[in-house]
Order: C-alpha cells, then structure tokens, then sequence
C-alpha cells in the first residue's frame, strides 16, 4: 500500500501534465485556424460591418459581396477563375517534369556506374540550395532572347531540374528497389528506358505521388517567376491575381477583399484536408535528410 | 530490335553509358536553364544599362554597380546593405520565436509520458498555414491588421486601445507583423522536422536515462537536444537562405500603391530580393550586381553549414569514418 503512494501520484501529475499540455496545443490549433474563419466570416459580412469589428457569426451579404467582386474583376483583365485555370496550366505540366525526370536522374545515379557518377551527385546536391532569385535575372534576359517572354515554358520548364526532389528519390530508391528486379527485367529482354518506365516508375508511386503534392503546391504558390516572366493580364496567374486585390478597386470594400481572398485559398484549403496525412508524411521523410 | 541483339551477349555488355543518358535531361536544363544565366548575371552585373529616348545604351563599367549598391561610390545610398539589414532583422524576429516554439510543440508530441492522444491532429492542424498560398495569407492579414480593419476596432470597443492603431506607418509594428505571419506559416513545418529527428534518436538511450532515474525535463535538455543538433542545423540554414529569399509577404503586406515593391513604412521593410524585383526593369545592371551579392550570402551560409556538418562529431562524413567502428560496434 505504502509503496504505492508514489506511482499514484506520478500518474496523477502526468494527468495534469496532459490536459495542461492539450489546452497549449488546442490554442495554437485555435490560432492557426482563426484567421481563415475569420476570412470567410468576412466574406459574408458588409464592408462597415468588417470594419466595427470581429465577428464569429457569418453574415448575409454574400449575395452581394459576390456581385461586387465581380463586377470589379472585370476591370482586371482576367478573372480569378481563369486565373486559377492558368495557375492548374503551369502547376500541372511542372509537376508531371518535376517528379518523372527526378526519378530519372536518381535512377541513372542510384543504379548505374559510370565515370563522374560522385561528382554528378556532388553537383546536385550542391546547387540544391542555390535559390532561383540568383539568377533570375539572367534567366529574364536570356528567355528575352529566345522570345519566351510571357509564355508558360520559362515557368514549366524548369520542373525538370528540381535538385530536391532528386534527392528525396534517390533516398527512397535505396529502400525500394533492388537491383534483382532491374537484373530479371534484363534476362528477359527488356530495353534500359523501358525498365525505367514499366518497372521503377510504378515501383516509386509512394514517392512519387508525395513529391507530385509538394510540386504543384510550391508552383502553385509561387509569386517571383510569374511576376518576373508574365505580363499580359489574361495570362496572369492566381498569385499575380492575389496581388491585384491590392488594387484600389477592391481596397474600398473590405467584405469583397477577403471574398477574393477566400476564393484564391479555398482550393489549397480543400486540397489539403483532403491529402493531410500524406503532406504530414511527407515532410517528416523530407527532414530525414536533415 | 536493339534490345534483341544486346540479349545474345548480355555478359559483355556494359550498362555503366545509359546513366549518363538518364541524367542527361537534368544536366542539359540544368546547364542552360540555371548556370548559364547565372553565368550571365554575374557577366550583366559588370554593365551600366542607362536609358534614354526608348533606347538602351550599355556600356561596361566593371564593378561600379556594386559600389553603388553597396554605397561606396559618391552620392550612392548602398541600398543593397540596407535591405539586406532589413531581410536580416525580419528573418531573425521570425527564426528565434519559430524554433522555441516548434521545439516546445515537438518535445511534447513525441513525449511517451504524457502521450497526447490527439497528436495526429494537432500536427495536421499546425502544418496547415504553411501550404496556403503566401501571398493570399499576406494580404489576408494586411486586411485584418489594417487600421480600419476588423482587429483594430474590436480592440478599441473593448477599451484596449484609445484609438485605432496602423501597424503599417510603424517600423516595428509592420516588422513584427510580417515575422509574426512568417512564424505562423513556418512553424509547424519546423515542428515535423523536428519530430522526424527526435523520432530518430534510439529508444535505448531514453530507457537508459529513465533507469537513472532522469526527470523528463533533463531527458530533454541532455539527450534530445545535443542529439537533434544536426536538425536543428539543417533547420537553422535551410531558414535562412529562405530568409534571404524572403519576398512574397512583404511584397504584399506594407506596399504602396503604385510604389513598386517599396515595403513601407518609409522603405523600413523592403528586402533584397524586393530590390531586384524593383530594379529589373530600369537598371540590369545593378539587379545583376544584387543578384551576385545575394548568391555570394547565400554561399557563405551553405560553405559555413557543410563545413560544420564534416566536423561536428554527431554527423557528417569525416567523424563518421573515423568513429564507425566504433559506434556499430554497440
């Protein structure tokens, strides 16, 4: 009896050590989820009722906020539909390069021997953190030259030399594939490219489709390169749209801004609820490497 | 019918050629895509573009684009050095709150004491900020934070403040603002890989210390952090070549209209690559010499992280050849 005393009281400090530590924990939940109701609070509610203050009960004036909304994106040159639409036209292909020639070129390293195989891998893990906005510039003159100026392939193209991603293949590859399979696949008659296609490929799939969600959302996301390469107004993409919000026809209402807002982050909103325990995932393999 | 003949003679073939032919695509963009311009922007940094009448007059001028952005040349502000202050005091108000908290929320989260049922969701829920679109979540907050906005006057009504404050004419109140979104989106990533490494660390260890009689607090202090200290590199340089980078909030949270990338108030929270942006229409020139002197921070960062990675004694190549025996030996 006696001994007990202490393990009774240990399991009730770790008791309280939970609950204090879910409370911390539902607070910050609270915290990362309140701006985006508040948003679409807001995007019900009328410009002087955004303005007296925070409310958590949606509004009715949604009806006309969206009248509204249209009515000044018209203006715009593109709206936030095609927007989104063009913004999908880069995501998509960039993705498709980004994850097919990643798996190549860690395929080609992973798997074969050849002069300059360490160098080759020491190249790309070096440029892995050289960031985009370094060269940007004479990315924009050369594409100048070549007449690729607001067009979609500057920001397409580039998906096959994602350095990042080679490496995450690479990584899983060494788990996934054994050299077995690529041997069998040979005796049998199968041609290199081909073992690639119908053998690694789906072999990657976790992989891949992992790495895929990450590509389209950091295209999709991206403001630099479009803001840098696009000019017409009908080829705007979604970020460049986000950024004519900013515009003074829309600055005057506030229910319309965060209308806009709501619609330009709903769909990544939705997409992730959806893929949650994948992106979750998919980060923690990603910071193995660390 | 190539794969046909090569099978007659399968031992004799050497399959060593097709990994060039499968990192070909990659090194070919690579070359042409990434390092020529690179190449280029360093070359374009040696010009000075000066437009006058619709045309561009070029005229090399070897590094005077960098002594005027860095102020050493006469009536030259060195605005490189000035927003290259402002990207460092934004990214540093960012970082620290960041890691402390992503440390605090990991150490709880891979805790086997006090097990919280509901980790998976928190991390979900945590992590969520940092896939919305940045630019939506700058803007998001620059309405709700505005002067007139919904979190101004609720805290007028409730008698906090006498009067609606604008964070937007203010240094510290716009800075604040944008490392406080920084960290909101950034530390639940942080978070994850964080718990990554934690989970990687041996149970062994734990059960050790646990034998000894080691509280959870000194568990945390003398076994999880020196041993997520890798982590905590890669997290710590990761972050601060992003920093560096730092470009879609500030270009929309505290902008002008009209301004062009001027991050108010009064120029207090524009960042470098704000600058090349600015500057890549009017003056090639100087952006490339921009350009060049980011790339070179970004390099110091990069060289000073491997470096202390060969040669920290928990990680990395040279300490691990040395010790391997040793340590597989258990």
């Amino acid at each position: 009896m006696e001994s007990n005393q202490p393990l009774q009281n240990k399991t009730k400090a770790v008791r309280r050590q939970k609950i204090f530590r879910n409370i911390i924990m539902i607070l910050l939940c609270l915290i990362s989820l309140i701006p985006f109701y508040l948003m679409f609070v807001n995007a019900t509610r009328t410009s002087t009722q955004v303005q007296s203050g925070i409310s958590l009960l949606f509004g009715s004036n949604l009806k006309n906020n969206i009248a509204n909304f249209d009515k000044s994106q018209q203006g715009l040159g593109v709206t936030v539909l095609q927007s989104m639409f063009n913004s999908f036209k880069v995501a998509v292909p960039f993705t498709v390069l980004s994850v097919y020639f990643s798996s190549m070129t860690a395929y080609g390293i992973h798997n074969y021997s050849f002069k300059g195989r360490k160098a080759a891998w020491a190249f790309i893990m070096g440029v892995m953190m050289v960031p985009t906005q370094v060269f940007a510039i004479g990315f924009y003159q050369f594409m100048m030259k070549l007449n690729l100026l607001d067009t979609y392939w500057p920001l397409i193209i580039p998906g096959i030399t994602t350095p990042a991603v080679v490496f995450f293949m690479k990584q899983y590859m060494e788990g996934a594939l054994s050299p077995e399979l690529v041997e069998a696949a040979r005796i049998d008659g199968c041609g290199e490219i081909r073992i690639f296609n119908t053998i690694v490929v789906p072999l990657m799939k976790p992989a891949i489709a992992t790495q895929a969600i990450f590509q389209f959302v950091a295209s999709w996301n991206n403001l630099f390169m479009p803001t840098l390469i696009i000019s017409s107004s009908e080829k705007k993409t979604l970020t460049m749209f986000v950024q004519m919000l900013t515009s003074e026809s829309f600055r005057t209402d506030y229910g319309v801004v965060f209308l806009g807002l709501s619609i330009t982050i709903l769909p990544m909103l939705v997409m992730y609820f959806l893929l949650s325990r994948f992106i979750v995932e998919g980060v923690s393999l990603g910071g193995v490497k660390g | 019918m190539k794969a046909g003949k090569k099978e007659t003679k399968p031992k004799t073939v050497s399959y060593g050629k097709y990994g060039y032919l499968f990192i070909a695509p990659f090194f070919i963009v690579y070359l042409v895509f990434s390092l020529w311009p690179l190449i280029n922007t360093f070359y374009y940094s040696m010009f000075e573009y000066t437009t006058r009448n619709l045309r561009t007059t070029i005229t090399f001028t070897g590094l005077q684009n960098y002594l005027n952005v860095l102020g050493i040349a006469d009536g030259e502000q060195g605005y490189f050095l000035k927003y290259l202050g402002n990207t460092l005091r934004l990214w540093l108000l960012n970082f620290v709150p960041q890691i402390l908290l992503s440390l605090l929320a990991a150490a709880w989260l891979t805790n086997n004491r006090a097990k919280l049922k509901a980790r998976g969701f928190y991390k979900v829920v945590l992590y969520m900020p940092n896939i919305i679109t940045a630019a939506s979540i700058s803007l998001l907050f620059c309405a709700l934070l505005s002067k007139y906005g919904p979190i101004m006057s609720t805290l007028r009504s409730l008698g906090w403040i006498s009067q609606n404050a604008d964070i937007m004419m203010s240094k510290w109140g716009t800075g604040i603002s944008i490392s406080m979104i920084q960290v909101w989106m950034w530390y639940g990533n942080t978070m994850l890989l964080l718990i990554a490494g934690i989970i990687g660390i041996s149970p062994d260890i734990y059960e050790a210390a646990e034998l000894d009689g080691a509280t959870g607090r000194q568990q945390f202090f003398s076994i999880t952090l020196p041993l997520l200290k890798p982590v905590m590199l890669y997290v710590l340089v990761t972050s601060a070549i992003g920093g560096l980078q730092l470009f879609d909030i500030p270009a929309l949270f505290n902008v002008g209209q009209g301004t062009g990338y001027v991050g108010g108030p009064n120029d207090t929270s524009t960042t470098v690559t704000m600058y090349i942006m600015r500057l890549h229409n009017t003056d090639t020139g100087r952006a490339a010499a921009v350009s060049v002197l980011l790339f070179i921070c970004t390099l110091i960062i990069s060289l000073i992280f491997f470096r202390v990675m060969q040669t920290s004694d928990a990680y990395g190549g040279g300490g691990k050849k040395k010790k391997g025996g040793k340590r597989h030996g258990k």
